[in-house]
């Protein structure tokens, strides 16, 4: 069962404030999806092999030459706060 | 002004200048999209000005395509129904829309979704809510919904979507066109942004199987820039558009005509295979034992790699940034932007995805979900070796109303029932409209493919659209 402690916790490693009101739905939400997902437990996988890509894939390497990229105008371009070809944000260290 | 209903083919064949084309569909649209609420962003000008420059005598010369909202275009407002990307505008093209540029086709709108492709309605997009042409109190299902019900409505001629858990193939068996995924690695995700990258494919929404396969053949092949692209040749899709199914093993599995089936969907379908059987497919049983531990499969999947995924949205580099009182700090200036850009549906899935990867509970939930996507895989696996294709509704319901399932979000995961197995095991698959409901809503059958098989969908396909006509119904 999930509680509104963790409901908190998984908020704050996601980067997302809660409004009281949010916790109390969400704490709701996500019990009953979790207990939707138990169903698992039901499959004995103990000898599976997990499939992280459905097609098999190959690690994709390029040779390294110099090549053309995003002018520093175009990369800033939908930045919401610049100044001096950064982005701009508030003090990390105080 | 009437809304348009031609194919490509016609479009082609009557040999419409381009210019002239684009500027009736968006007069359409400004007439009629109030009642549906299709398109999110015309790009009128743009789209002019790339017919002006486009290729002429190429396969796609001049047709207007609608591109979902979570396609870069450069320059276009790409905004994934989010108000985090609100004026957000890509300095790129994503690689089908350069494919599509190459190939002659005008895009020239963006159409709504789900906010983020999360949903299966089209009712979690920050700007509106789309409507389904066919009965306006109903949802056109989701997230590729405004895609679809542009199509649909006939404000446009063909579109893009994407479908990870079924994004396409439902809301095109909700508003009575043609939806396809491709295999996985089939079309370039460069430029798609991102919800779950393992399951993720863009696809086309068309009235007919013919512009499906047309389409596919523009977007498809190797890209560098995607490194989960494959490298296999393109076959040529218009040879498989051939009319006969003769001596095809269609498989049909038993679970998919259990309980929970709506009764008039359920007859439509098994209509149709028997109309399959009578232009000589072979109709062979099967099982796909697993397949209803998909959704919650899916759940666990889908959303570790949509929290993963959204981790960028970090009001630093693009999309929203929330007002800075003094003294706000760099952690409460990104949770804070977060918070108030994204919407309900989308903090869930956040949540439920960092939940299920969090310490402790990464082997409970991530690994043991992907053990059991191996189980759904193999069991696709076993059925194609006694069938070449298989054949299931697209969805358990045709369309549901509006505001129905919203507050409950696993009664609206299960909605893609049918579809979510075939993103975990990364096969191709086309919905083609297939019925209708005494009370006028589409129904789709959907037909399942091998890995890179496209073409057995497009020739089982084609051969059913040349002795049907329900592809050809419009919406009043």
């Amino acid at each position: 069962m999930i509680d509104k402690k963790t409901v908190l916790s998984v908020a704050g490693l996601a980067r997302l404030s809660l409004k009281e009101e949010e916790i109390n739905l969400y704490q709701r939400q996500l019990a009953d999806v979790l207990s939707y997902i138990d169903k698992l437990n039901q499959l004995d996988v103990r000898d599976v092999e997990p499939t992280f890509h459905a097609i098999s894939v190959e690690n994709v390497l390029r040779e390294d030459k110099l090549q053309e990229s995003l002018s520093v105008e175009n990369v800033l371009s939908n930045a919401p706060s610049k100044e001096r070809g950064c982005f701009k944000v508030p003090k990390i260290i105080s | 002004m009437k809304p348009e209903f031609r194919t490509i083919k016609q479009i082609k064949n009557d040999k419409e200048k381009s210019c002239v084309l684009i500027k009736k569909m968006s007069e359409i649209i400004k007439q009629n999209d109030i009642n549906i609420g299709a398109y999110v962003h015309l790009s009128l000008e743009s789209a002019l000005l790339c017919a002006r420059v486009a290729p002429k005598d190429k396969t796609l010369s001049g047709i207007p395509v609608a591109i979902k909202d979570n396609i870069c275009e450069q320059g276009i407002p790409t905004c994934c129904a989010s108000k985090i990307l609100e004026g957000f505008k890509p300095p790129y093209n994503a690689t089908v829309i350069k494919k599509l540029k190459e190939a002659g086709a005008i895009p020239f709108g963006k159409t709504n979704m789900d906010e983020f492709a999360f949903g299966s309605s089209t009712e979690t997009s920050f700007y509106k809510i789309t409507k389904n042409p066919w009965d306006k109190t109903r949802v056109p299902g989701g997230s590729s919904g405004g895609s679809a019900a542009a199509v649909a409505s006939g404000e446009a001629v063909c579109a893009l979507g994407s479908d990870t858990g079924g994004s396409i193939r439902q809301p095109a068996s909700f508003c009575g066109v043609v939806g396809l995924k491709p295999t996985y690695g089939r079309v370039s995700r460069y430029g798609l942004i991102a919800f779950a990258s393992g399951l993720d494919q863009i696809g086309p929404i068309t009235r007919t199987v013919e512009d499906s396969a047309m389409l596919l053949q523009t977007i498809a092949g190797y890209d560098p820039k995607d490194s989960t692209s494959v490298d296999i040749p393109v076959p040529d899709y218009s040879k498989s558009l051939i009319q006969s199914v003769k001596g095809l093993k269609i498989g049909v599995p038993e679970e998919c005509f259990a309980q929970g089936l709506d009764k008039e969907i359920e007859d439509s379908v098994k209509e149709a295979i028997n109309l399959l059987q009578k232009l000589g497919g072979k109709i062979i049983k099967i099982q796909l034992p697993h397949m209803e531990y998909s959704v919650a499969t899916y759940c666990i999947i889908a959303t570790a790699e949509a929290s993963s995924n959204l981790a960028r949205f970090d009001a630093v580099r693009y999309g929203y940034r929330a007002e800075e009182p003094e003294g706000l700090g760099a952690i409460e200036m990104v949770s804070k932007s977060r918070s108030i850009g994204f919407g309900s549906e989308t903090k869930r899935r956040i949540l439920l995805g960092t939940y299920v990867l969090s310490s402790g509970y990464y082997e409970a939930y991530y690994i043991k979900a992907q053990k059991v996507r191996t189980l759904i895989k193999e069991d696709f696996e076993d059925a194609f070796k006694v069938c070449d294709c298989i054949i299931m509704p697209t969805s358990p319901t045709p369309a549901f109303k509006i505001g129905e399932k919203i507050k409950d979000p696993l009664s609206m995961y299960l909605s893609d029932i049918f579809t979510i197995s075939i993103n975990l095991a990364g096969l191709p698959a086309i919905s083609v409209p297939c019925g209708f409901t005494s009370s006028g809503l589409p129904i789709g059958m959907q037909i399942i493919g091998r890995a890179f098989d496209e073409e057995m969908l497009f020739k089982i396909g084609f051969a059913y659209q040349s002795n049907t006509r329900w592809h050809t119904m419009k919406p009043e």
